[in-house]
């Protein structure tokens, strides 16, 4: 009983300090956003260098999606139903969803192993005893262009998964669905809401991995060991909070 | 035992009854230093005995259990986030293993401070980054990348950016940990000649005794939580104390002795201690 109780205190102080945290980060982000260059340089460390992975996995789920609802909407006549099935599975769900799980697993991880890696080796105490702020100088930008990434990227995934290389390439160009049906349909279906709530759940999944990536990396005890707790820490807390958020959100934007 | 007294005015750092610990460990139990101004002053003591932790209270990175740090007059820990960061402006710290910004090259480490504190152009930020290298004697690895340094060479590059904003002390930790005789040689002869040229206030915290003694103008011995000795050189080499001459000399038997605890030899051999 006692170390249940333990437990829910220390998740406890451990939420207070990370919203503490969040709190200094944000009041960072004015800082951050009046040099511009060095939120770039991490939006490309984080966005840019997650592309690759981001294209290939939207491929490869649009594909699969289209494959599957082939097989089922051909046993009702309803093939041509297609690119809806792909379009609105992809936009409501598995786009922000998926590429947030793969930020958290790409650059999520790479940014808790950097600064827990300047935690220990001092970096970010000499940046402190040159009277430079670690937290607008490193965190806040690092937060920011996380912010800013993951609906980025959550946008090319979907375009990957349901038209270049996915949904189109399998259900029009392999399986035969006329390529007017699948996209007038995908027109008619898709409302700009669906992609406005898609937007709002990337951003608060790139809020959320942001946040615990750069307080995961900035708590971590500065040994190899925690660092590599710190990211590890990064991908399981990011992986459950985005499944979670996702969960309340649908049940908000879908009453 | 004749213990340096520095006029007020001399004494740049002023500590007074620090205490500092970790949850019940203890590492300063009131403890009172002085490091007078222009002087280079080491602080040496066992591993593990906070030295470096002497340093982070002082550069205001910690905050003391009990006590006052004064850093020219000011107490360091009473000061708001601005101005100890406005404070800090007058402090370089060289940290043990260099702590260069990774993602810069050698020149932008040194640049470092000057663009994030100055408006200076940088046709001139080059020039203060060159002369600030030259006196290191690294001017000519301006493009090297961290990962390309020797630890000798990264520790003279930190040093060139703990100088680039003119600081009136620098501290220094461990400058000489895990360095070849010659790299020793040069960061000894650069500390001192640093501290008389620019007119600096040098804090050097080490456990190398003889390098650290032979630049220093005075010492304190920190054992257990207290000042367990200080005075110039000379004064610390004759030091009543055997304890303080044991950690001098670094005999392997005396107050502190080579064996750890335990129960008589011959008994313990023959199977009857207790």
């Amino acid at each position: 009983m006692s170390a249940a109780i333990e437990i829910i205190a220390s998740f406890l102080a451990g939420l207070g300090r990370a919203q503490y945290f969040l709190l200094g980060i944000l009041g960072g982000v004015p800082a951050a956003l009046a040099r511009p260059r060095l939120v770039i340089q991490q939006l490309y460390m984080v966005g840019a260098l997650s592309l690759i992975i981001i294209v290939i996995s939207g491929s490869f789920i649009g594909m699969v999606l289209a494959l599957q609802g082939y097989r089922t909407l051909v046993r009702f006549g309803a093939e041509d139903s297609l690119g809806v099935l792909v379009t609105l599975s992809i936009i409501r769900e598995l786009g922000p969803v998926v590429t947030a799980l793969l930020f958290a697993g790409r650059a999520g991880s790479a940014l808790a192993a950097e600064i827990g890696l300047m935690k220990a080796t001092d970096q970010l105490s000499a940046m402190e005893m040159m009277a430079t702020d670690p937290i607008k100088r490193v965190i806040a930008p690092r937060f920011v262009a996380g912010v800013i990434a993951v609906p980025l990227l959550t946008a090319i995934f979907c375009v990957m998964a349901i038209g270049i290389a996915g949904g189109h390439a399998i259900g029009v160009e392999l399986l035969g669905v006329d390529a007017g049906s699948y996209w007038s349909q995908i027109r008619a279906s898709t409302e700009i809401a669906d992609i406005q709530q898609m937007l709002i759940k990337a951003g608060v999944f790139g809020f959320t991995v942001s946040w615990i990536a750069v307080y995961q990396g900035y708590h971590a005890a500065p040994t190899s060991e925690g660092v590599s707790r710190a990211t590890t820490g990064t991908v399981v807390v990011s992986s459950l909070a985005i499944l979670a958020l996702d969960f309340v959100l649908t049940a908000f934007m879908f009453r | 035992m004749t213990t340096p007294t520095p006029q007020a005015d001399d004494v740049l750092v002023r500590v007074r009854g620090l205490s500092f610990g970790y949850g019940s460990r203890v590492i300063y139990d009131g403890i009172d230093v002085d490091i007078p101004r222009g002087k280079v002053t080491a602080i040496m003591g066992p591993s593990g005995t906070g030295k470096t932790t002497l340093l982070r209270l002082i550069g205001g990175q910690w905050h003391p259990g009990a006590g006052t740090v004064a850093f020219d007059g000011v107490d360091v820990h009473q000061l708001k986030r601005r101005d100890l960061y406005a404070l800090r402006k007058r402090m370089g710290m060289l940290f043990q293993n260099g702590a260069l910004l990774t993602d810069l090259n050698v020149f932008d480490n040194v640049a470092y401070p000057l663009r994030e504190h100055t408006k200076l152009p940088e046709s001139i930020i080059r020039d203060l980054v060159l002369m600030k290298l030259q006196a290191v004697g690294l001017r000519g690895a301006r493009d090297l990348w961290v990962s390309q340094l020797s630890g000798g060479m990264a520790r003279r590059v930190a040093l060139a950016r703990a100088l680039a904003l003119d600081p009136e002390m620098v501290m220094y930790d461990e400058p000489f940990a895990g360095q070849d005789p010659i790299t020793m040689g040069v960061l000894m002869r650069l500390i001192r000649t640093l501290n008389d040229a620019l007119g600096l206030t040098s804090i050097v915290v080490s456990h190398d005794i003889t390098e650290v003694l032979s630049i220093a103008d005075q010492a304190y011995v920190i054992a257990d939580g207290k000042i367990a000795a200080h005075g110039t050189p000379a004064e610390l080499r004759n030091h009543a104390s055997p304890w303080v001459q044991q950690f001098l000399t670094g005999a392997d038997d005396g107050p502190v002795s080579f064996h750890a605890k335990a129960p008589d030899y011959l008994a313990d051999l023959m199977g009857t201690a207790k």
